[in-house]
């Protein structure tokens, strides 16, 4: 199973290196939706350093739709998707393999919003072991959660409009969990972020559970 | 010896309509059978149902051993079916494409390169995004996957549609190895004389009905 | 066969529903005094409540719990058909389902409607309960959405069945963080939404109860029975389309290519459309 997973990794990962989806289109999409907010917020100075760390995720998971849909449309192409099934690979591979991919990228990407929000919002950085195991923590469910529902949506003829359906209240305590960790780290009140990454723990756990148990199931029938 | 395929009354469904009705077919290991019959008749589902894609919901199936009504999921890796989409990566080369699939199935480097050879994209095209070939091009590519992955069971539909005269034959060198090998080989065509030379035995698929159709001919 | 998918247990807890909803309207809005004490002490000290806004109450809480059960019924239906693949379990999941979000519609309006001349407010975030309602609501409605995709009917309920199964670790974990969230931010005058009740008030809050419970059973009843039929006519249309097919089977039978030892109908089809 983690030598399929690897190997499905590499090998979306290798199709980002050649196709540079990510780079061109999901990357200025992030930035510009820092930008958006921004502008919604009548540039505020000190309402966007607050509000930083929500503002934060609500990019990070906005972008995650994106990578989720096109892990998945990748997989949507000329057969490709019968030809995974019969590859081989142990589904659960597959699953793990693709998270890691989502995940990477969106590690790449909040590095790059990390940098925007500080330029940009004017946001302190505190607590840099906190917010950075936070990330971690939160991305990993972020891409378990997304690949989970991505899989099931793709390859549907309404999937750009059921994936956001699907993904968006499961994020929900993500969201909220997430940003109160960063929160805490940079109202300097570490103790209250651990607790929340606790239940990110959790929530990554769960869902990554979920789904090396189910996607053999959701890759079949979806 | 167990057959490499058995049918018996088979029942499929694609969306809501019975593509298979009651499929009655047995084929031994290293035969090589043609199905024939008119479009719509359950060719392409016949040979995704022996490749596991395909539920059954009645009727008997075996393929390979592996009871196809209560555990489909076991075949898959053993078989190799060659369809009418690529099942390849457009992003990626042929060679990292054949590395994937030919991975993901177990195979080694060697096996990857004498199928690249043996289909002739050792060469330049190795290197050539699978998007910007032509649809020939791709088909080899197709079929360089199957070979790399060395299945039991082959299930190829009208494998040679879309390929030059030198494609095709190559198509029929690839079959007659493949079934001295031990492979069953089972595939689709409306080429009937070429596909008939290939093939030991032909069987007439009909409104998801498969019957035996006469005529042994001479495969070495 | 019955013209409808009434029956004698759906006429007896249809009329029980009706007659209870009777009772709890008296004893909701009439019977029942207002809320005097809930809220606190006033600068007189005498007690204070939430007066005649109360009364909401009665509809309220039941439909909450009944969503509640009727949304835990759901995740009980999918994992059922996971592992039992029967229709059974596929078909109370989804019947559940759709009550439940109705159920959970009626618990966010009424909600918000107490909301508003208690907190002063129509949503308080602050209300950990409320927040993972509306998460779960929305949840439930990604269900509804699965169940209405364009596929097969067994793939399609194996697709519901791992969201319908997703939907209970979802809910939990959410209701642990909205929790949490409140703590953080406790605000310092959120009153409460939970009244003291006793005697007339006790009595009509678990008369609500059990009118909302006798509610959920039927509607389930019928619903179920609904979509029982629904896949019962698709199957028949599908023995429908099997005979057809055999028969354009044996039409080109007529007509075979080349010498055939075997007989033109072949053997019989095992299962053959009754």
């Amino acid at each position: 199973m983690w030598r399929d997973a690897r190997l499905v990794a590499a090998k979306d990962l290798r199709i980002e290196v050649r196709s540079r989806v990510a780079l061109n289109q999901i990357a200025p999409f992030a930035l510009l939706v820092l930008l958006l907010f921004a502008f919604a917020l009548d540039s505020d100075r000190n309402v966007l350093r607050d509000a930083t760390p929500g503002l934060f995720w609500v990019a990070v998971l906005l972008s995650t739709l994106l990578a989720v849909q096109r892990a998945f449309s990748l997989e949507a192409a000329d057969g490709v998707r019968d030809a995974l099934r019969l590859s081989g690979l142990h589904p659960a591979g597959i699953f793990l393999g693709k998270v890691a991919s989502v995940a990477i990228q969106l590690v790449a990407l909040e590095l790059l919003l990390a940098l925007g929000v500080l330029v940009l919002y004017d946001a302190p950085l505190t607590s840099p072991l906190l917010l950075g195991s936070t990330g971690l923590l939160a991305t990993l469910g972020l891409a378990a959660v997304g690949c989970l529902y991505g899989v099931l949506a793709a390859g549907q003829r309404v999937a750009e409009t059921i994936l956001p359906l699907l993904l968006l209240p499961a994020l929900a305590p993500l969201l909220l969990a997430a940003t109160q960790a960063v929160a805490a780290a940079s109202d300097g009140v570490a103790s209250e972020g651990w607790r929340w990454l606790g239940l990110l723990a959790l929530f990554a756990a769960a869902y990554l559970a979920a789904g090396v148990a189910t996607f053999g199931i959701l890759l079949d029938d979806g | 010896m167990e057959p490499a395929v058995d049918l018996c009354g088979a029942v499929a469904l694609v969306g809501r309509f019975p593509a298979l009705a009651g499929a009655d077919l047995v084929i031994d290991p290293g035969e090589v059978v043609l199905l024939q019959g008119p479009n719509g008749a359950g060719k392409t589902t016949l040979l995704r149902c022996c490749a596991g894609l395909v539920p059954v919901i009645d009727g008997e199936a075996r393929v390979l051993g592996c009871d196809l009504r209560t555990d489909r999921r076991r075949v898959r890796g053993r078989v190799g079916l060659l369809a009418h989409s690529s099942g390849l990566y457009d992003d990626l080369t042929v060679e990292d494409n054949l590395r994937f699939w030919g991975r993901a199935a177990g195979s080694d480097r060697a096996d990857v390169e004498a199928a690249l050879d043996r289909l002739g994209l050792a060469g330049r095209l190795r290197g050539v995004a699978v998007g910007r070939l032509s649809a020939g091009q791709r088909r080899r590519t197709s079929l360089a996957v199957l070979v790399a992955r060395r299945p039991e069971l082959w299930l190829l539909d009208e494998p040679h549609a879309g390929l030059d005269q030198a494609g095709r034959d190559l198509v029929d060198g690839l079959i007659r190895d493949a079934s001295a090998a031990g492979v069953t080989v089972l595939l689709s065509s409306h080429e009937l004389e070429r596909a008939a030379a290939v093939a030991h035995r032909q069987v007439e698929v009909v409104g998801g009905h498969v019957r035996e159709v006469g005529g042994e001919s001479d495969v070495a | 066969m019955n013209d409808t998918t009434a029956s004698k247990a759906t006429r007896v807890l249809g009329a029980v529903t009706l007659a209870g909803i009777g009772l709890l309207v008296l004893f909701g809005l009439v019977i029942s005094g207002p809320d005097g004490a809930s809220v606190g002490v006033d600068a007189n000290g005498a007690p204070t409540g939430q007066g005649e806004v109360v009364r909401i109450m009665y509809m309220h809480v039941p439909t909450a719990l009944i969503a509640f059960l009727a949304f835990f019924v759901t995740v009980a239906g999918s994992v059922g058909y996971l592992l039992r693949r029967s229709e059974w379990w596929d078909l109370v999941a989804h019947a559940s389902a759709e009550l439940g979000a109705v159920l959970l519609f009626a618990t966010l309006v009424t909600g918000a409607l107490w909301g508003e001349p208690t907190w002063g407010t129509y949503w308080e975030w602050q209300d950990a309960r409320l927040t993972t309602t509306a998460v779960l609501f929305f949840l439930v409605l990604g269900y509804l959405a699965v169940r209405r995709l364009p596929l097969e009917r067994g793939r399609r309920s194996r697709l519901a069945a791992v969201v319908g199964l997703l939907l209970g670790p979802a809910t939990i974990v959410c209701h642990y963080a909205t929790t949490w969230w409140r703590t953080l931010h406790q605000g310092p005058t959120i009153s409460r939404l939970d009244p003291q009740i006793e005697g007339t008030m006790l009595f009509s809050l678990m008369l609500g109860m059990g009118v909302f419970m006798a509610l959920y059973a039927w509607l389930m009843l019928h619903r179920f029975r609904v979509l029982w039929l629904e896949n019962r006519v698709e199957d028949l249309g599908l023995d429908l389309a099997l005979a057809e097919r055999r028969a354009e089977a044996g039409a080109s039978g007529a007509s075979t290519t080349g010498p055939s030892p075997t007989p033109a109908t072949g053997p019989t089809p095992t299962g053959a459309a009754s």
